[in-house]
């Protein structure tokens, strides 16, 4: 029992450690003055500052453009790849298929930006596309890197799910593509949506892979909080990111209902 | 990736010579090691290495001991409980990683609330942005979760029947946990290293926002010939060194521990 215990006082002080900065965060946002050490009064100044700095605005919309593109194709392919790894059996190439899946999950991401800047150069060269860089190798970019991601969840949701189902629909003298429309696809579904929204995530909050395959006149919204943050800190950044913790709290509210109500 | 870091760095864009040259209709292959001798025989670019792996490690290492207890708590928690626990783990992830580290640069100022809370309890202020500690603590806050999740579903798949024989037989607490628990939970252990030192070893925005001039690590190094020295081939060349070593590393250790276990 004293064990559990001094177990519970670490998972506090953990959460602790995760939480404090997100804390700090939100209530320096609300700041009087530019600095972020001393306390100096309540005030929206730096939510005006925000809504007014057009760059921090138009970077935000490309970066959600980026995101919500990425995220449907890496769900696409992403799918496709799950679904082979889980139910093709074992294929020849099956092992270097799976390790070339997985590989960008744990990739550096230099690495990764790199070689898919050098690809996107060279490809250039070879077919004229795509010609020059900008949103749409970043868009390449991100569904690259997040199919990795979407075919691990969707993978381990079929292996779970078996082949039962599936089965007994083909008995049932459904068409195999209708098994997979009508069966698969309603029971990959949860993992799918989850899928898509790790993908999103990731394409948003990515700065390294983006800077390497972006070019000028497209920069994300990371890029941009990167160079200014490079520059020095302010409230307004503590501003963009309060506003960012309230949109991911309603939205994950709004998955808790949609779910319970679901269950019910 | 191969081919750029082989080719020589040209002016204009994009900077780097062809590889294959054609004489009439006969393709030539022409490969300048150039780049692999700049980094493999220049000891900047092998400090660079090795100081990352240091760091990774290092940082690897405080993540299993800072996320192994947690883990262990979470799995030992009510179901209900559990899933909560879970989730408040992996919210900090969907506030924006620059968004956190951006929070800690506020926090570890010298005039800021970490210093603030050391002097009031008497230890005095002391310099903490732009140092090795700054950088250590940002790889362990961003990393920890990739530590905590495989490792806990490696200690909920345990079979608890285990642990119950360990004591019906007489085992105190913390030889259950010696005997039971952390062989039974190795290969979590070995997927929570590999998803935290893998990317740690290669990160870049850490060490530049919250590490001082001093910490070259290598993402760094390779950010810096890329963008500032428009160095593709060097850039490229390390790049393929840093997955050699990545590659082989992992086996290395595999081996050993197996070695050391049979």
């Amino acid at each position: 029992m004293t064990r559990s215990r001094a177990l519970i006082v670490w998972l506090i002080v953990v959460y602790a450690f995760l939480y404090a900065p997100i804390g700090f965060l939100v209530a320096f946002s609300f700041n009087a003055t530019r600095l972020v050490t001393a306390w100096s009064g309540f005030s929206f100044r730096w939510y005006g500052v925000l809504a007014r700095d057009q760059q921090l605005i138009d970077a935000t919309w490309l970066s959600l453009r980026i995101a919500a593109t990425s995220a449907t194709l890496a769900l696409i392919v992403g799918t496709l790849a799950g679904y082979a790894l889980a139910r093709f059996g074992s294929f020849r190439s099956r092992p270097a298929f799976a390790a070339a899946v997985a590989a960008p999950l744990v990739l550096p991401e230099v690495i990764t930006g790199l070689s898919l800047l050098l690809l996107f150069v060279a490809l250039e060269q070879a077919v004229g596309w795509p010609a020059g860089r900008g949103a749409t190798t970043v868009t390449l970019a991100h569904a690259s890197v997040s199919v990795a991601y979407v075919a691990v969840v969707v993978r381990a949701r079929l292996t779970d799910a078996g082949t039962t189902l599936e089965e007994a629909a083909m008995d049932l003298y459904a068409a195999p593509w209708a098994a997979f429309a009508r069966v698969t696809l309603p029971l990959t579904a949860p993992a799918l949506a989850a899928g898509w929204l790790l993908a999103f995530t990731l394409s948003l909050d990515d700065v390294v892979v983006a800077s390497f395959t972006s070019g000028p006149g497209a920069s994300t919204l990371p890029m941009v909080v990167f160079s200014m943050t490079r520059l020095g800190v302010t409230p307004e950044i503590y501003a963009l990111a309060t506003v960012i913790v309230a949109v991911v709290t309603v939205m994950l509210l709004g998955v808790a209902r949609l779910q319970a109500n679901g269950q019910r | 990736m191969v081919k750029i870091s082989l080719a020589v760095s040209a002016d204009g864009i994009p900077p780097y010579t062809a590889l294959l040259r054609w004489t009439g209709w006969v393709p030539h292959l022409v490969p300048s090691w150039d780049s692999y001798a700049l980094v493999l025989g220049d000891p900047f670019y092998a400090r660079a290495l090795l100081l990352s792996l240091k760091v990774a490690g290092i940082s690897t290492l405080v993540c299993l001991l800072m996320g192994y207890p947690m883990a262990l708590a979470i799995a030992q928690a009510s179901v209900r409980w559990r899933n909560a626990l879970l989730l408040a783990v992996m919210l900090p992830f969907w506030t924006g990683f620059l968004m956190r580290i951006n929070a800690w640069i506020g926090l570890l100022q010298d005039d800021g609330w970490v210093n603030a809370g050391l002097a009031a309890l008497g230890l005095g202020a002391h310099r903490l942005i732009y140092t090795d500690f700054a950088m250590y603590l940002g790889m362990v806050y961003t990393y920890l979760p990739f530590m905590v999740l495989p490792l806990y579903a490696r200690l909920t798949q345990m079979d608890p029947v285990l642990l119950e024989a360990a004591a019906d037989l007489g085992a105190p607490p913390w030889r259950v946990f010696l005997r039971v628990t952390l062989p039974l939970s190795l290969p979590g252990v070995w997927a929570g290293v590999l998803l935290v030192f893998i990317p740690a070893v290669g990160e870049y925005v850490i060490p530049e926002l919250l590490g001082g001039p001093q910490a070259q690590l290598v993402g760094r190094v390779l950010w810096e010939e890329f963008f500032s020295n428009r160095d593709w081939p060097t850039a490229s060349a390390l790049a393929v060194v840093l997955l050699m070593v990545l590659l082989i590393l992992p086996a290395g250790l595999w081996r050993l521990t197996r070695q050391a276990t049979s």
